[in-house]
């Protein structure tokens, strides 16, 4: 099987800490940073523990546009695929 | 040994037709989430060098300044008469309207009907929050039955104050309107329907059929006293029961259209 990882990355200049895309999160591996504040003043979205799959669904709620989402697909070479099929 | 295979994707990015500008919405307030779906159908669509904004009078007044095409600003409720005006003076543009309900169903309710009627080829983003926004949360005539406003301190009362207007509806009952739907931006469901509608209208227009009309249910976080969050329930809940959601007018040779 292959194994997929995501992670986002945070625009800060966009993010206005409304937390729509904490609720959204399938995996709730997000949080608003009580560490970290924007330069609007905000607390920004940030990733909060490991598990995020890139699926997307924070950027699809995000009214500022602040998030880009990546996914690394990490698949077995084919002969061991082969092999373990 | 073997060496796994490592892909990267991009799953999402900022679309280019959004300005690399911070906007003035309050936290959480969907008329963001609009934008960036107008942004993004107008990057599918590759058209983003031919396009002409019409900014209404509402929150969005300030629209022109986020988004990478030609924008123009019109008078409280004039949008769909200057959109005519630029669509038939330059018809090879694509030509779209950003209106508020307070904007369209209010001080605009001439301009967008009869745009509609005359089936101009224009497209027009309708956002539905049940409010005045920018000036201070009023009463709008999109005000649902018992909601408390701040011109309607006890919530609206029917008897005295008038019913909602369900444009949609209205305008679909016109022969010269071709595309005419209501979506909702309450969950990412409802957000990906929303944008497939809003692609639907812009191909409406690009093709030559006519008049097109994306009515969206949208929240006021500020002015309805609640959180970004409980505001998305309260468009579920509460919005969507008076504003069904549907398609109001496909005419023929729309339902025909084949979108990628
Ligand atoms: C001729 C005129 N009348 C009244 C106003 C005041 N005014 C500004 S915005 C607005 C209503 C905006 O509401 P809406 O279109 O629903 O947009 P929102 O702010 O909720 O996005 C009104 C009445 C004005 N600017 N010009
Ligand atoms: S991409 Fe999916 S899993 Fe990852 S943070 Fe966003 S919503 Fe959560
Ligand atoms: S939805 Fe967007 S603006 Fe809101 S907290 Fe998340 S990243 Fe920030
Ligand atoms: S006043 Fe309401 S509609 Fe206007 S930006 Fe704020 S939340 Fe959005």
């Amino acid at each position: 099987m292959p194994r997929v990882r995501g992670w986002i990355e945070v625009d800060e200049s966009h993010c206005k800490g409304c937390g729509l895309c904490v609720a959204a999160c399938p995996q709730d591996v997000m949080h608003l940073d009580p560490e970290r504040l924007t330069s609007q003043g905000y607390h920004p979205a940030a990733l909060k523990s490991e598990g995020c799959t890139g699926c997307g669904i924070c950027a699809i709620v995000c009214p500022d546009a602040a998030l880009t989402v990546f996914r690394e697909v990490i698949a077995p070479q084919r002969q061991a695929t082969a092999a373990a099929a | 040994m073997t060496t796994p295979q490592v892909q990267r994707q991009i799953v999402y990015r900022r679309p280019k037709a959004l300005n690399d500008v911070p906007t003035h919405y309050c936290p959480g307030c969907t008329h963001g989430i609009a934008h960036r779906l107008v942004a993004e159908v107008l990057d599918e669509m590759g058209v983003i060098e031919k396009t002409i904004g019409v900014a209404s009078v509402g929150c969005s007044v300030f629209g022109y300044n986020y988004f990478e095409c030609d924008f123009v600003e019109a008078p409280h409720g004039r949008a769909p008469a200057m959109a005519t005006g630029i669509k038939r003076v330059i018809p090879d543009s694509i030509v779209f309207t950003y209106q508020g309900d307070g904007d369209l169903v209010s001080i605009g309710m001439g301009e967008i009907t009869h745009a509609a009627a005359r089936g101009e080829n224009i497209t027009v983003v309708f956002i539905n929050n049940a409010i005045y926004g920018m000036t201070g949360g009023q009463m709008a005539p999109t005000t649902l039955p018992g909601q408390k406003t701040t011109s309607s301190q006890n919530g609206r009362d029917v008897k005295r104050m008038g019913y909602p207007i369900r444009m949609s509806e209205m305008l679909a009952t016109l022969d010269g309107a071709s595309y005419v739907v209501r979506r909702s931006l309450h969950d990412p469901a409802n957000i990906r329907k929303a944008k497939k509608a809003i692609r639907t209208a812009f191909e409406v227009q690009h093709q030559g059929l006519g008049f097109s009309l994306v009515e969206l249910l949208s929240t006021c976080p500020i002015n309805w006293g609640m959180s970004p969050v409980e505001a998305l329930k309260w468009v579920e809940e509460h919005m969507v029961p008076v504003y069904p959601l549907g398609d109001y007018k496909v005419s023929p040779t729309v339902a025909a259209l084949r979108i990628r």
